[in-house]
């Protein structure tokens, strides 16, 4: 059993299968069942780390680059400077490096923003609500540090917003959460292959009367160990082909993403993301061929 | 074919067999006989590859055993037959498929070997049992299938420990003229046996070498037999 090119010429026997070679070790009832119905609650669940780590990405990106390309000035004056500071700061920021647009929000704007709170009857023009101006950035965007330098001479009512102070720890925690989800991924496939290799050796146990007959007729290692390897590969494959699929069809139902419900309904798979799953029960039935291979291995390295 | 050379065994703990030395050469019938615990099983395990000699050359086939791969032994397996006492085969299998067993691990399935599994079964007398499960079988039917399964592979050397241990006299005496029947197709033989009136029962067939272990070593009995 060399690596590499063993490995290959292994999976094509495998997949061919060798229906002999599979008769000389006694069929087990319950702990096959148990293997599968494990590799099925292993791919159901790594469904989910992986739509998790998607869905933190996607979150994390959208939140980096929508935010990164806007900041807000506010303009905080009495009623009667307002509109001179407002002209004032959009002039600035005509000359300002990286600014693509800059303009400020119609009193109609600020009240629609500001409904949800006071209602729509609310008579903006007699309260001092500071005048918003939207800007969006091109290129590298702007230099705040150098912006608010000049506001500050200028405009002295002026107050920039760059948003990097609340977008940053929320595209930390998104970049965490998608950290997580890998590793839960990884430690999920680390379970099945304990598992298997728990399976794997006990099978090899309950059957050492079965491998010294074959041992003694002259069956080489491989082909006593192949018989457990086929059987254990294809328990998995079976088992988390159906984990997945049910949790495929789990993230589906899920109610479909909204502005309402925000992040926890954008959990899910988008587009091609939809196959990344089918690579799910491919590598459990890969990790469930590597941990009965070596556990197969270790116990008739024991025996003669 | 086997040879040993100066072989010792120990189990740890003091030594089972010192300085053992043997040939089998082909076509070769040996009796290897001693008291029980003498060390008979092991030394035929020897033979086999199943135990490494603590001391000395052990050559299977002109090999010599230490530098042989597990591989290595599978293959020196298929060509020595091997029957024990106490035989064990795969109880979910019927004895027609336990007996084409070595064929069915060395992937010689479709052998002409095979096509004469019928024939095979009928000289050891098991025809009608050919799809009986081994948990079926009487001792002595076990025995045969045995036979019948350490030879399917057409082997060079045939090993036997006990094998007439738990089967009545009778039986023993048909599975003894199995045993002369492959030796004079030219197979070395080699039975182990505590069974004194067997050896002599055998020796008015065949020309046949009685080896006696005592004191740990191996020596020739005489005519005394």
């Amino acid at each position: 059993m060399k690596l590499g090119g063993g490995i290959l010429q292994h999976l094509r026997a495998l997949i061919a299968g060798d229906r002999q070679a599979d008769r000389v070790v006694p069929p087990s009832g319950f702990t096959a069942q148990l293997t599968i119905f494990v590799a099925g609650a292993m791919a159901f669940l790594a469904v989910f780390a992986l739509a998790l780590s998607l869905a933190a990405g996607r979150l994390a990106e959208r939140w980096g680059d929508e935010l990164a390309q806007s900041a807000t000035i506010r303009i905080v004056a009495p009623l009667d400077q307002r509109q001179a500071q407002t002209e004032a700061a959009l002039r600035i920021l005509e000359t300002t490096a990286g600014v693509a647009t800059a303009r400020a929000l119609t009193d109609e704007e600020q009240q629609a923003l500001l409904a949800p709170w006071f209602g729509p009857d609310l008579a903006l023009d007699t309260l001092p609500v500071p005048r918003l101006i939207e800007v969006i950035e091109e290129g590298d965007g702007i230099d705040p540090v150098g912006l608010r330098l000049r506001l500050s001479a200028e405009v002295p009512g002026a107050v920039l917003d760059d948003h990097g102070r609340w977008r940053a720890p929320l595209v930390q925690a998104a970049d965490r959460l998608r950290l997580l989800g890998w590793l839960s991924i990884v430690l999920i496939g680390a379970a099945v292959a304990a598992m298997v290799t728990l399976a794997a050796s006990a099978a090899l146990a309950a059957n050492a009367q079965v491998i010294a007959v074959l041992r003694l007729v002259g069956a080489q290692d491989d082909y006593i160990a192949q018989a457990f390897i086929r059987r254990f590969t294809l328990r998995t494959l079976a088992g988390a082909a159906v984990g997945t699929l049910l949790g495929v069809l789990a993230v589906a139902l899920l109610p479909s993403a909204s502005d309402v419900g925000g992040f926890l309904t954008g959990l899910g798979f988008q587009g091609a993301h939809w196959l990344l799953p089918i690579v799910i029960p491919l590598l459990a039935a890969g990790v469930a061929f590597a941990a009965t291979r070596a556990a197969a291995r270790r116990t008739l390295r024991g025996l003669t | 074919m086997i040879e040993l050379e100066n072989v010792a065994y120990s189990y740890g703990g003091g030594e089972l067999l010192s300085d053992i030395s043997l040939k089998l050469a082909p076509g070769s019938f040996h009796f290897l006989t001693g008291p029980s615990g003498a060390g008979k099983t092991t030394l035929l395990k020897l033979c086999y590859g199943a135990l490494l000699p603590t001391a000395g050359y052990v050559r299977l086939f002109d090999a010599d055993v230490r530098g042989l791969g597990r591989d290595d032994i599978a293959a020196v397996r298929r060509r020595v037959g091997v029957v024990h006492q106490d035989v064990q085969f795969l109880d979910h299998l019927s004895v027609s498929e336990n007996v084409s067993l070595p064929l069915m691990v060395s992937g010689r399935q479709d052998d002409a070997a095979g096509n004469d599994l019928g024939e095979l079964l009928s000289w050891v007398g098991l025809t009608n049992r050919a799809d009986a499960m081994p948990p079926e079988l009487s001792g002595g039917e076990r025995q045969r299938a045995a036979v019948a399964r350490a030879v399917i592979m057409s082997p060079d050397v045939v090993l036997a420990d006990e094998p007439t241990g738990n089967i009545d006299w009778e039986m023993s005496q048909r599975l003894l003229r199995l045993l002369i029947e492959l030796n004079k197709m030219g197979k070395t033989v080699l039975i182990a046996t505590h069974d004194l009136s067997l050896i002599r029962a055998t020796k008015a067939h065949v020309q046949a070498r009685v080896l006696r272990i005592a004191n740990r070593r191996i020596q020739l009995a005489g005519a005394d037999l």
